[in-house]
């Protein structure tokens, strides 16, 4: 019995190894590994609070629970955009926290073999490489994946330097 | 004595059941020692109460727990049959106590999976004492119907009991077991009794047979009552006492038979001897009956809080769909007169769904309250002091998570203030008190928390004791003149504190006070503390109200909606531009009735854009809290709800944590509207 239940786990955890949805910035595409991802919902009524760093753009209702959403570009420190209909919240729970990430538009799940993933190129100079894992590569496109932890954990640091 | 046959369900069913019981027990012992009488109603609660424990505890084996239940419950029906005049209230109550304790102790061991081993045959014994000085006091009043009535049973088997002396070896009985109705499971139940038979022999014959894989037997066993002819070394007394244990035992036929041939002949002459039992015992079964009807109002089944959650998700979600329907732009410019009635009538069923989901997570204080009744009792009587503890506020709910971390350092207190707090009669006469201490616990919805307050009269908290203490242990890190008073109380909250120089068997290990603050705090709580010489101590446990429900009064700023709890609002008015007052600094204050209060406007506050910003065009709510009061400034109010108060996300509270709020909420269309903490924007 709990060998099959070994089982399973293990057959999920290999069905998500691998895999990433990728969504996209502006011109870039990133990816972010399958099993954050909770689900994926179009942009919604957003009720913002007071005195939060910029990229977080306030909290939102998803069936009773409530989770903060975050702009990822703003997050990025790139320039804002209108929110259109392509305009997407991915819900991600990471280490027991939900978040909704606001991007451009989702575009696919891709399976990215671990022998086309490759180590950032080690200039730490540019604001993103924090966020970026590692780079995939699919066909001739690159996808920029993410460091879903240091995604908001950093964000702490910087809300408490804000306060003080 | 726990067996294999007990398997994990039906354990906790056991645990949960008498763990109630248990503390209704002690409720009722208590309010009966008060009132220094044991009213019948009182005496009959408490024998079935012993009688169900009695019951499923032998069903689990825990053959103490069953044995004590019974002894205690031989006592209540002397009580309620022959109704003595003189009792000796305290005793009594004091031998039960003792015996709720043993009870409680054993639960323990059972909860955590150990033998449940401990003896209580000393208990048994003084209750059987007790019994016997009250049987003696009362032959003489007693009449005579009643002595008849409770010796019945006994006199039923003076027979079968001189018989069972000449059959000493090897002894064959038949029984009929029937059980109460409505039992169900009479076949477990019929198996139950097999299992603990073929302990005691091994020669076993039962009727119906097939009693666990057939679904008829329970029909047969419902009708013509389970038969059992067994052989064993055991007397008839024995025996029987060994099937009166049996849980929801309706009736019992037990005969021995000289000899198996003569068993079929010998039975029908015995039955006719036994049915006189059967008369005499309905009446019993009926008092039984109707109590147990009494009871059955407060039944009460215990849920996963997790499913309690998921529910209140799903009827969040059926109110905005149900919005989504109703307010269905499809729908505009039509007109339809039976869709809107019948989307009335769906709106109000599914606002009294969400009421009621709501209220189901949240439980009154009052049970944690009224255990403090038995802490104040004993320890009165340990400590040779006259206490009384005055209840206010039970009814204020709060919810069932907050209330499991409370109930500890609520006992704590309630210790402290009995040990530490209150004198002896004598000293309290000489310094012109009345004898009686008065302890009160008091519970209230304040604003954006749940108040709970610890009040003692007694000789308040000595700053020089504490003080010196706070030094012997190197407590102290500031200049001890600059200390407020309050700083100096705040000392005892410290570990490792304790002003008692004995260590009392209540208190005074010097752990105390730091697990009331460290239990509060686990909560987000706070405790606060106020003492003066001489008259007495308070201690308020501030609770946050994280989902807790709350009147809110919904206002408007812009596009954000904003929740105020309503407790805390003084009123709401539409300002005058002559009353407004704007000094050198650019601060805004308004004159209400001579009253002169500051302006906070939400907009500037949170920068909220496209509000009214001309104060005359807007609204202003004046809320208070502690005393202090202050005008905040809103575009409009929208109106007053019950609102369920939930935490901001996890991921914002580590962000930041952001004044003046106390939480969000959700509003019955699926927005989300923030709450104001009143306490925390007078103080900005």
């Amino acid at each position: 019995m709990t060998d099959i239940v070994e089982n399973a786990i293990e057959m999920e955890e290999d069905t998500q190894k691998g895999r990433f949805l990728t969504f996209l910035l502006g011109k870039e595409s990133y990816g972010i590994e399958i099993k954050y991802v909770i689900e994926i919902i179009g942009i919604q009524a957003i009720t913002e609070i007071p005195e939060l760093p910029e990229y977080v753009k306030g909290i939102i209702n998803l069936r009773g629970k409530i989770i903060p959403v975050m702009d990822v570009r703003l997050r990025f420190k790139k320039e804002p955009r209108e929110y259109n209909d392509r305009t997407c919240i991915i819900v991600v729970d990471i280490k027991d926290i939900s978040v909704g990430l606001i991007v451009d538009s989702v575009s696919e799940v891709l399976t990215i073999p671990e022998q086309d993933i490759v180590e950032p190129p080690p200039m730490n100079k540019g604001f993103q490489n924090r966020y970026i894992k590692r780079i995939g590569k699919a066909g001739n496109d690159v996808k920029l994946l993410l460091d879903c932890e240091k995604l908001l954990a950093e964000g702490e640091l910087e809300g408490l330097n804000e306060t003080l | 004595m726990s067996s294999k046959n007990s398997n994990e369900p039906m354990l906790d069913i056991f645990i949960f059941e008498t763990t109630q019981l248990i503390e209704q027990l002690e409720q009722s012992i208590l309010t009966s020692e008060k009132s220094s009488c044991y009213t019948p109603a009182a005496i009959n609660e408490i024998f079935r109460i012993m009688h169900t424990i009695k019951g499923s505890a032998a069903m689990m084996v825990f053959n103490n727990i069953s044995t004590l239940a019974h002894s205690i419950e031989d006592l209540f029906f002397f009580l309620r049959e022959k109704k003595p005049r003189h009792i000796d209230c305290s005793a009594l109550s004091d031998l039960v106590l003792e015996g709720i304790d043993f009870i409680k102790v054993e639960m323990e061991k059972i909860k955590s999976g150990d033998n449940a081993d401990g003896s209580a045959s000393a208990l048994i014994n003084s209750i059987k004492d007790f019994l016997l000085t009250l049987k003696q006091g009362d032959t003489s009043t007693a009449s005579l119907e009643n002595t008849q009535k409770v010796d019945s049973k006994k006199y039923q088997y003076y027979i079968s009991q001189d018989r069972s002396k000449t059959y000493a070896h090897r002894n064959a009985f038949k029984a009929v077991i029937h059980f109460e109705e409505g039992c169900e499971m009479e076949n477990i139940r019929a198996y139950t009794v097999i299992h603990n038979l073929k302990e005691i022999t091994d020669q076993v014959l039962y009727i119906p047979e097939d009693i666990i894989d057939d679904d008829d037997s329970i029909e047969v066993i419902r009708r013509e009552g389970f038969q059992i002819y067994f052989k064993t070394d055991y007397s008839y007394e024995n025996m029987h006492e060994f099937f009166m244990k049996i849980i929801f035992l309706k009736d019992l036929e037990l005969i021995q038979s000289e000899n198996d041939d003569e068993f079929r002949e010998f039975s029908k002459i015995k039955q006719d001897v036994v049915d006189e039992y059967p008369i005499k015992a309905p009446k019993l079964q009926e008092q039984d009956k109707e109590i147990q009807s009494a009871s059955a109002q407060q039944s009460i089944i215990n849920v996963s809080v997790d499913k309690l959650d998921k529910l209140m998700d799903l009827v969040g979600e059926m109110v905005i769909a149900e919005a989504m329907v109703i307010q269905n732009p499809d729908l505009k410019g039509l007109e339809l007169d039976s869709f809107h009635k019948a989307a009335r009538q769906l709106s109000k069923i599914t606002s009294e769904m969400q009421d009621m989901v709501m209220s189901i997570r949240m439980v009154s204080l009052s049970t944690t309250f009224h255990k403090m009744h038995r802490i104040v009792r004993d320890m009165c009587k340990k400590l040779n002091k006259e206490v009384r503890l005055e209840i206010i506020g039970e009814e204020t709910e709060v919810d069932k998570t907050i209330m499991e971390h409370i109930s500890d350092p609520l006992m704590h207190l309630v210790r402290n203030a009995l040990d530490h707090g209150i004198e002896l009669p004598e000293e309290r006469l000489a310094k012109g008190k009345p004898q009686g201490g008065t302890i009160t616990l008091e519970a209230k919805n304040a604003g954006s928390d749940v108040l709970i307050i610890v009040k003692d009269d007694g000789r308040g908290l000595n700053k020089e004791i504490i003080l010196n203490k706070a030094r012997e242990n190197n407590l102290i890190h500031k200049d001890e003149a600059d200390m407020t008073n309050k700083e100096i109380f705040n000392l005892i909250f410290l570990p490792g504190f304790s002003t008692k120089d004995r260590v009392s068997e209540f208190s005074g290990r010097g752990v105390g006070m730091d697990v009331v603050t460290k239990g509060v705090e686990a909560i987000g709580g706070s405790v606060l503390i106020d003492s003066n010489p001489n008259e007495g101590t308070t201690i308020m446990l501030k609770i946050p109200l994280t989902l807790t429900i709350i009147d809110g009064m919904n206002i408007r700023v812009g596009k954000s909606r904003y929740t105020i709890p309503t407790i805390s609002i003084k009123e709401s008015f539409k300002p005058k531009e002559r009353d407004i007052i704007i000094d050198p600094d650019g601060n805004e204050m308004i004159m209400v009735r001579g009253q002169c209060y500051a302006i906070l406007r939400l907009h500037k506050l949170y920068r909220i854009r496209n509000s009214i910003r001309n104060i005359p065009e807007g609204i202003i709510i004046m809320v208070e809290q502690d005393g202090e009061a202050i005008c905040i400034f809103a575009d409009e109010l929208l109106g007053q709800q019950q609102v369920v108060v939930k935490a901001l996300p996890e991921y914002i509270r580590r962000l930041k944590k952001i004044r003046g709020l106390a939480g969000c909420t959700l509003l019955g269309d699926g927005s989300i509207s923030l709450i104001l903490d009143s306490g925390g924007l007078i103080n900005f």
